[in-house]
């Protein structure tokens, strides 16, 4: 069984990144770049690559066609919606959320985010910093997002000046430390030639850091979810009325954050009942605990009436519980979000109705300040409102946990997800 | 059995995350069922998510009435086993009410006319939520994909205007007539669901490992011969050992030149091979956006 020890020792972590930054700056190519200086692009894909360029009447082969999958972006030559890629180096599976550079598309930018554990903000080297770049730094911090890598991309259209990198790197750092990003990287780039993508570039002997890719395969990323407050968001109730396992009532959800133990005395949320925990089951299979992310059943001591958004956590580490919730919004709609509006609001599996109170400030991306005049908060606007939910919502700040502390809105009638709160 | 590998783990517990959300958002709900290898897998984690119940989801298969005769077999079994709502819609059927008509030529596919079928079915059963085995690694226009993917009364996709999908928020609010196509494992690889299926003890259609079996080669690809295709006078049927590496209608379903008998065998293949699973599929060598093209009208 050679081949299954191989298979065994090749366990991987899976690190998740996103791609951002304004149009034109090269982050389908660097994504094409990666994906072929690491052997990850196959032929069949190759070919399409090289025939699409040649149609398009383009010099060179265009690794961006690789990610821009819809029509409309290979004819426009922009990427509209998140594109999601897969790769892996033998240390490492990544998936990347290649997202739109465009100010119209930001929502999709923002969805690629959320579920990142890095953040990849292209500058190009010839432009320097953009509004874009600003607003890409922010809502990867609003996002909690606490690894950005800036690559200074295009050297190859600079020179490869070493002093064009460093103003703009010098730039950068003051960024990252008005938004006190916790861990920033710095690398030049040419992602059309590969320089400094996978292997080191013979043309920038002056950069001594690492190249991208190897950055990113190495860097630690430290998940500390386990050692959150324990909750558990109740999806769905399992009663499988059987024979034999006639009396079988499991809590299905997925942990958001610590970890559970048979044994634990618990909280159910809205109800306050005290029970303990009897079981954690999956398929079968009994566990004595389930740590974060763990999608399981969960069975109680006790009978008790528990239904979908309901909250189980540990009766030593209760939540916020309210209706007056002030959170960082990001809008996504035409149609602007006003005091006094209505929306669905769904925090994990709980929905509720909310009505907005007051919209406390607007940020302005360009100088990082608070503007506090009242005009609506229009699409891509991110602003601090205040909302007030018509049951409770069971909640941390998103700081301390970016799965119960973040919710969305629904607009009624159109059913469109409107806009997405991080709650402070 | 335990699965070691973090990241394996981590896409399992995303799935059945999703799959109860379903289970929890919508009606009247529908696995698609092929009777290859991803639905067989999306059966497997639902049968997970919803243990010791039995899972609340019907299969149902769109027949093109061009299959692998033991893809059949193995479905009907599979739904016996898990004592579930088979449901089963021919493309036949379609062509006969004259919904759609068949396309002609040496190339001639039921692939496209499914879409069809499917939807009619959607709709004649109220169905409001079908689950797929798509995955975003198979084609670029997948790779735009949300988990909770939106269909209009029309139960066509707009790629252009999806909803923001943020955390694990799954925004399943839709009015009358329209319905969602939700995709469990969109972030699994090719090879995550081999080493998923290895690790798992999955059964799967003998197809899939090496077997003797009579093909011909067409631009490049081998297919399956079967008695109903048209061959072009270059073309020569022989026989030869191969294995399926996607199952689907047998006229654009290529086969891999392989010997692999066991899941080891397969894994270590698909680890290093070249070509993209769908690079043997005829269906997506017809236009660059093929798949964005029937994705719109309605197709899986």
């Amino acid at each position: 069984m050679a081949m299954k020890n191989k298979l065994e020792s090749e366990s991987k972590s899976l690190l998740r990144f996103t791609t951002a930054g304004s149009v034109d700056d090269g982050k389908s190519t660097l994504i094409g770049r990666l994906l072929y200086d690491s052997k990850s692009i196959f032929e069949d894909q190759m070919d399409h690559i090289i025939e699409s360029s040649k149609r398009l009447g383009k010099e060179d082969v265009d690794l961006s066609l690789l990610t821009d999958g819809l029509r409309a972006e290979r004819e426009q030559g922009i990427t509209i919606d998140v594109a999601y890629r897969y790769f892996a180096t033998p240390r490492r599976k990544f998936i990347i959320a290649d997202t739109p550079g465009h100010i119209q598309y930001t929502r999709n930018m923002v969805t690629g985010a959320s579920t990142a554990d890095l953040a990849v903000i292209l500058i190009d080297a010839r432009k320097g910093l953009l509004e874009q770049t600003l607003r890409h730094s922010y809502i990867a911090t609003l996002l909690d997002i606490r690894h950005i890598v800036f690559c200074i991309n295009k050297m190859d259209m600079v020179d490869y000046s070493e002093s064009v990198f460093n103003e703009i790197k010098r730039e950068l750092e003051g960024v990252a430390n008005k938004l006190k990003i916790e861990y920033t990287y710095y690398i030049p780039i040419s992602a059309k030639f590969g320089d400094n993508v996978v292997d080191s570039s013979a043309k920038m002997g002056w950069y001594k850091g690492e190249t991208f890719l190897r950055l990113i395969e190495t860097i630690e990323i430290k998940k500390d979810e386990n050692s959150h407050q324990a909750r558990f968001p109740v999806q769905t109730i399992i009663r499988p009325l059987s024979t034999e396992y006639h009396d079988y009532r499991g809590y299905a959800g997925r942990v958001a954050g610590g970890i559970l133990k048979t044994g634990d005395e618990v909280t159910i949320l809205p109800s306050f009942i005290n029970s303990r925990i009897k079981s954690i089951d999956l398929m079968g299979k009994h566990r004595s605990l389930a740590s974060s992310g763990d999608s399981i059943s969960i069975t109680l001591e006790d009978q008790i009436d528990i239904s979908r958004g309901d909250m189980i956590v540990k009766t030593s580490e209760i939540p916020e519980v309210g209706q007056e919730i002030t959170l960082m919004a990001c809008w996504f709609n035409e149609r602007p979000l006003k005091p006094g509006g209505r929306y669905i609001v769904r925090n994990n599996t709980n929905e509720s109705g909310c009505q907005i109170k007051s919209v406390n400030y607007r940020m302005n991306i360009n100088t990082f300040e608070k503007d506090t005049d009242d005009l609506p908060v229009k699409m891509n606007d991110i602003a601090n409102i205040s909302i007030r939910t018509s049951k409770p919502l069971f909640f941390d700040n998103y700081r301390k946990n970016n799965i119960t502390g973040s919710l969305v809105f629904i607009e009624e009638g159109t059913n469109e997800t409107v806009g997405a709160g991080m709650i402070e | 059995m335990i699965i070691n590998d973090a990241h394996l783990k981590e896409l399992e517990n995303e799935a059945i995350f999703v799959m109860r959300e379903v289970a929890a958002q919508f009606e009247k709900k529908v696995i698609l069922f092929s009777g290859g290898k991803d639905s067989i897998v999306l059966v497997h984690l639902a049968k997970k998510a919803f243990w010791p119940a039995k899972m609340p989801f019907s299969l149902l298969h769109i027949d093109t009435g061009h299959n692998f005769e033991e893809t059949l077999k193995f479905r009907d079994d599979l739904a016996h086993e898990l004592g579930v709502e088979l449901i089963v819609k021919y493309v036949q059927d379609s062509i006969d009410n004259g919904r759609v008509s068949e396309e002609k030529g040496i190339n001639a596919s039921r692939n496209k006319a499914q879409s069809v079928t499917l939807l009619d079915a959607i709709e004649e059963l109220n169905i409001d939520v079908a689950i797929g085995g798509g995955r975003r690694d198979e084609e670029k226009a997948r790779a735009k994909e949300r988990f909770f993917s939106h269909r209009n009364e029309f139960g066509q996709w707009d790629p252009k205007n999806q909803r923001p999908e943020l955390w694990n928020i799954f925004n399943g609010h839709k009015n009358m007539g329209e319905h969602f196509r939700v995709f469990p494992i969109s972030n699994w690889t090719e090879l995550d669901v081999w080493q998923y299926i290895m690790s798992e003890f999955i059964k799967l259609p003998e197809l899939y490992y090496t077997h003797r079996r009579k093909i011909f080669k067409r631009n490049g690809i081998y297919l399956a011969w079967a008695p109903f295709m048209q061959l072009k006078p270059s073309e020569e049927v022989f026989e030869t050992d191969v294995r399926c590496r996607t199952i689907g209608d047998i006229t654009c379903t290529g086969v891999t030149l392989s010997k692999a008998q066991s899941l080891e065998e397969i894994v270590s293949e698909i680890a290093a091979t070249r070509v993209t699973e769908r690079g043997g599929r005829y269906d997506d060598k017809r236009s660059e956006a093929a798949m964005e093209d029937r994705k719109k009208e309605g197709y899986f």
